[in-house]
């Protein structure tokens, strides 16, 4: 604890941390022709050995250690990242918040998150332009109507905001939808108010910069090979730039847990799906709201930049490419498109896939696993982004006091084989389909 | 887009065929206990690499096929019938 204590005012005198961003700070750096700006988290060389170290330097990476730093007081802590901070799923995906889910584990625990989101830039110090502009799903089926409302009240009945809106209220929130379409007509909608998006990037800087300056060593470019045990207990980690020691390993490496969870012979409920996201050119304000389709698989926003930002379901066969296929851009822009027909000469700018690690249930994983000293933080599926705050929150609380955090019990890698799955859409264990 | 040789029905895309997920899995004896079920059901290989894979041909011979397709480059090895031996390619051998 002493040194790394020493360590963090170190990292202050060498100038490595940029300071803040008010006003003056900005005054004087424009005065000076912004010479002054310093890279906003220190750029550590590894050391031989941590009490803990996380695997991943994503949302959910960095959001954990930064929670062991500033809620548990631990500040040995690596984050190895094997390539540049923020260029994985966290600066990959459609940046949307929300906490509109049936299964009452799930809306407590990503309501815990959304509230999190709330106070994130007061957490961080750092503008991560959270933006409550409201999620919208619509609805074009009787029965599509009951199961919304069912889902509202399971929302509501744990105090979560979640209305009804009737088509005159679609349209006022969102006069380009088409609400006569001649096969499915939009029959109403089912907002949550406090959803919105979040600029990702700056949710991995922000979390970065923070967590740096609380004293934990932020190591990119260093790719972990396998996770190294002896004696059914982890001792560290083999990396591109040599072994590093450690007490704890928390993997949070998205799509590749079963890759390197596979390292010491486990076998985890996961498969890797790749998820495809696409922007548009930028265009005037045409969209305030995030909306989601009720006849495909569609969800859509406006970025700050005028682009808009949408994607759909997954590819829906195991791979690690991080690419998407055309079958699924096709169905894409076809659901898009009858939702909103207005956007038919838009010109798509950007496609990119980001790879999932899809559970067996749709939910996630925090927990300990067989492996002595070996926590996993995974399964996120497409969810991973609106659970970055929780998530950090309740792993970071696995790894300090040994115990799940009660916003995450239920989210244990036992549930599998004591058939607690939660199984938010009723789906089976089949992770394409989820 | 994956262009899957169909053994019935020649070379076709993806979009004629739905996924079934991995093809090395067998379902353990009646009497085999709940930790051979759960890692039947629940727990998966998820190879970076050659995977084995069933497709249902549903828009077309309405067989089901084993696919041993590479998780990173797309490359499809063989396509079999359930009952013919798996072609698993050399290096996995």
């Amino acid at each position: 604890m002493k040194l790394s204590l020493q360590r963090t005012r170190k990292t202050r005198a060498d100038g490595a941390d940029s300071g803040d961003y008010g006003l003056l700070r900005l005054l004087r750096e424009g005065l000076f022709g912004h010479q002054g700006w310093t890279p906003a988290w220190h750029k550590a060389t590894p050391r031989a050995h941590y009490r803990v170290i996380v695997v991943g330097g994503g949302g959910q990476g960095l959001a954990t250690a930064h929670a062991l730093a500033t809620e548990h007081g631990i500040t040995d802590v690596a984050v190895l990242e094997k390539g540049p901070i923020g260029l994985g799923n966290v600066g990959r995906n459609t940046t949307i918040i929300r906490s509109n889910y049936f299964q009452p584990d799930n809306i407590r625990f990503y309501e815990y998150s959304l509230k999190r989101w709330e106070q994130l830039e007061r957490t961080l110090n750092f503008n991560a332009m959270v933006s409550q502009r409201g999620t919208l799903n619509l609805f074009h089926t009787e029965a599509q109507r009951d199961l919304f409302t069912r889902r509202a009240n399971s929302m509501r009945l744990l105090g979560v905001d979640a209305e009804a809106l009737d088509r005159k209220e679609v349209k006022e929130l969102v006069p380009l939808v088409d609400l006569d379409h001649g096969r499915f007509p939009v029959l109403g909608g089912f907002l949550q108010p406090r959803g919105g998006t979040v600029r990702h990037d700056a949710v991995a800087w922000g979390y970065a910069r923070a967590a740096s300056r609380a004293g934990v060593d932020i190591v990119e470019h260093c790719d972990v090979r396998r996770v190294v045990a002896e004696r059914g207990r982890v001792t560290g980690v083999e990396t591109s730039r040599g072994f590093i020691g450690a007490d704890i390993v928390c993997l949070a490496v998205a799509g590749h847990s079963s890759t390197l969870a596979g390292t010491v012979g486990l076998r985890l409920p996961l498969e890797s799906h790749v998820l495809q996201a696409f922007v548009s050119e930028s265009i005037k304000p045409v969209l305030d709201v995030v909306v989601t389709y009720g006849a495909g698989h569609f969800y859509i926003s406006q970025s700050d930049k005028g682009g808009l930002v949408f994607g759909g379901p997954i590819d829906g066969y195991n791979t690690y490419g991080q690419r998407g296929t055309l079958p699924v851009a096709e169905e894409v822009a076809a659901a898009g498109l009858t939702m909103l027909p207005g956007l038919s000469r838009v010109r798509v700018l950007r496609q990119w896939g980001g790879v999932m690690d899809m559970s067996m249930d749709g939910s996630p994983i925090i927990s300990r696993t067989p492996l002595d000293g070996l926590i996993l933080n995974g399964g996120w599926c497409y969810g991973g982004f609106k659970a970055i705050p929780a998530g950090g929150i309740a792993t970071a609380h696995l790894i300090a006091t040994g115990e799940p955090h009660e916003i995450a019990r239920h989210y244990d890698l036992d549930r599998f084989a004591d058939g607690r799955t939660i199984d938010e859409r009723g789906t089976g264990p089949y992770p394409w389909a989820h | 887009m994956l262009r899957i040789p169909c053994p019935h029905c020649g070379v076709r895309d993806e979009t004629e065929f739905r996924y079934r997920g991995d093809a090395t899995l067998t379902r353990p004896a009646a009497d085999a206990g709940d930790t051979a079920f759960t890692r039947y059901v629940y727990e998966r290989n998820n190879p970076k690499g050659w995977h084995a894979e069933w497709w249902l041909h549903v828009a077309g011979c309405r067989a089901v096929l084993r696919v041993v397709r590479h998780t990173v480059t797309h490359g499809i090895h063989s396509v079999t019938l359930p009952h013919e031996p798996a072609d698993i390619p050399v290096e996995l051998r």
